[in-house]
């Protein structure tokens, strides 16, 4: 395949960045979307040119580094996947594809492509813990009841890892499904309802510090989870918001 | 408590839910008096008199409800503002119709279509009546309100307009309504339920405002 990228291009998180075309030939639609990246990259390096910076690291969906907006999208034009699970197979010979940074005023542009998300790590570190040594003495699980259900949905939150899509999908650059996601996996189980108020407070009270936008439910961050964490833990943490306000 | 709400942002959203579900609830009661008029011009007069001569309902509820239609259009405007901060540099592509509908993207294009609508509706009815009542002090007619109404929308272009405004209402609420409910933490069994009686509410009440806007035109 032969495409044509339009790529952002920025040298450091003060400076104005543009966007650079490049053609690129020879992709096979069984590469990854980071291989293709890759291959741009040593063509770079061979010309004497400055590789394209990109957040990258299991390259197997889990760790949640990988960052892009491709073609409008975040992590591209698929559902249920992160960047790097997306291949060369979604496009046709001769495609166009835009690659930008995810954009919100939380998450600015270090370098390129790769953006500092950090403000998560804060939100995280605000709240969403329990306050429990596990070092070493952990009790076995089972010793305490939990319905199926409650056990499945606080699964299910947990297994967001973090990678920001849904704050780059929303029209608000809203962190909300993050934090919900965060504030739910603990508030169905025993261990966190200990902490349950202090922490929806903690966690919200961060996220406006660090500045994303308020959430309209417009659903696209859900659409866009790689882990599918529905919007439903939003309304699930409005409710824990409101218990633990008044 | 509105301070309180007001310092965070999902304490903004549930007032702007709230206020929101206020006006869902004056606009049922706006709708079930109006449609009398297609069936019964006395009771029509009965419920306008009453309404518009009530104590209760002039001197509490109706700057109330002043109240929340101002708060919800200037909590619209204000959240849109800080959500243009939440992101100062936009992406050259979005494809924002991928994942989410254009109504939901849209709710301050919608609401601002309501907003002119409700300048106009003001003018053509609540403005002559705080003056018929108010300033000139006219004398009580209980009659008057049918003929009023049926006069108004002798006009094909106000029906027209009428009836466009609806329709932004009907998109508004397809999302608002529903939005709502999961903004005050509505528990997730019951999504299924608010999504039905969203769209059953969104698109019947909005039809009644039309229908009744059509059946004075045609019949006046």
């Amino acid at each position: 395949m032969k495409l044509f990228l339009k790529i952002w291009r920025q040298s450091n998180v003060d400076s104005d960045g543009n966007f650079q075309n490049y053609e690129i030939e020879d992709i096979t639609p069984d590469m990854s979307f980071l291989e293709m990246m890759d291959v741009l990259n040593e063509k770079l390096i061979v010309e004497g040119l400055d590789p394209v910076a990109f957040d990258h690291d299991c390259r197997e969906g889990i760790c949640g580094s990988c960052s892009l907006f491709i073609n409008g999208r975040a992590h591209g034009p698929d559902t249920g996947i992160t960047t790097c699970q997306l291949h060369m197979r979604k496009f046709k010979d001769g495609d166009s594809i835009v690659i930008e940074p995810f954009r919100a005023s939380s998450f600015p542009v270090i370098k390129d492509l790769v953006v500092d998300r950090t403000s998560f790590d804060r939100i995280q570190h605000s709240g969403g813990y329990i306050s429990i040594n596990t070092s070493g003495n952990t009790q076995d699980a089972n010793t305490i009841p939990v319905r199926k259900e409650d056990a499945d949905n606080a699964f299910d939150a947990a297994t967001c890892i973090g990678c920001g899509a849904c704050v780059a999908a929303c029209k608000n650059a809203s962190a909300m499904l993050f934090v919900s996601a965060k504030v739910s996996q603990f508030s169905y189980l025993p261990q966190g309802k200990v902490e349950a108020k202090e922490r929806v407070l903690n966690m919200v009270k961060q996220m406006d510090e660090e500045g994303f936008g308020n959430c309209t439910n417009t659903g696209a961050c859900e659409v866009e989870c790689p882990k599918g964490i529905s919007i439903k833990n939003i309304a699930r943490m409005n409710n824990e918001y409101l218990k633990a306000k008044f | 408590m509105l301070m309180k709400l007001m310092s965070s942002s999902i304490g903004r959203k549930i007032l702007m839910a709230l206020s929101g579900l206020f006006l869902v609830v004056f606009l049922t009661q706006h709708f079930l008096i109006n449609i009398t008029s297609v069936f019964s011009e006395n009771l029509f007069n009965t419920l306008s008199h009453f309404m518009g001569n009530n104590p209760l309902v002039q001197f509490l509820l109706q700057p109330v409800l002043i109240f929340g239609v101002i708060f919800h259009f200037v909590m619209g405007f204000y959240l849109e503002i800080l959500n243009a901060k939440s992101r100062t540099k936009n992406y050259s592509k979005y494809s924002g119709s991928s994942n989410a509908s254009w109504i939901s993207r849209n709710m301050i294009f919608s609401g601002g279509v309501i907003l002119l609508f409700l300048v106009l509706h003001f003018i053509d009815f609540w403005i002559p009546e705080m003056n018929y009542k108010y300033v000139e002090a006219l004398p009580q007619d209980p009659n008057r309100y049918f003929e009023e109404l049926v006069h108004k929308f002798e006009s094909p272009l106000r029906t027209f307009i009428y009836s466009i405004s609806f329709i932004f209402l009907a998109l508004h609420l397809l999302h608002g309504f529903s939005s709502s409910f999961k903004t005050v933490g509505v528990n997730s069994k019951y999504y299924d339920l608010i999504q039905k009686a969203t769209f059953i509410f969104s698109v019947a009440i909005p039809l009644g405002f039309i229908f009744i806007a059509i059946f004075h035109n045609l019949t006046s």
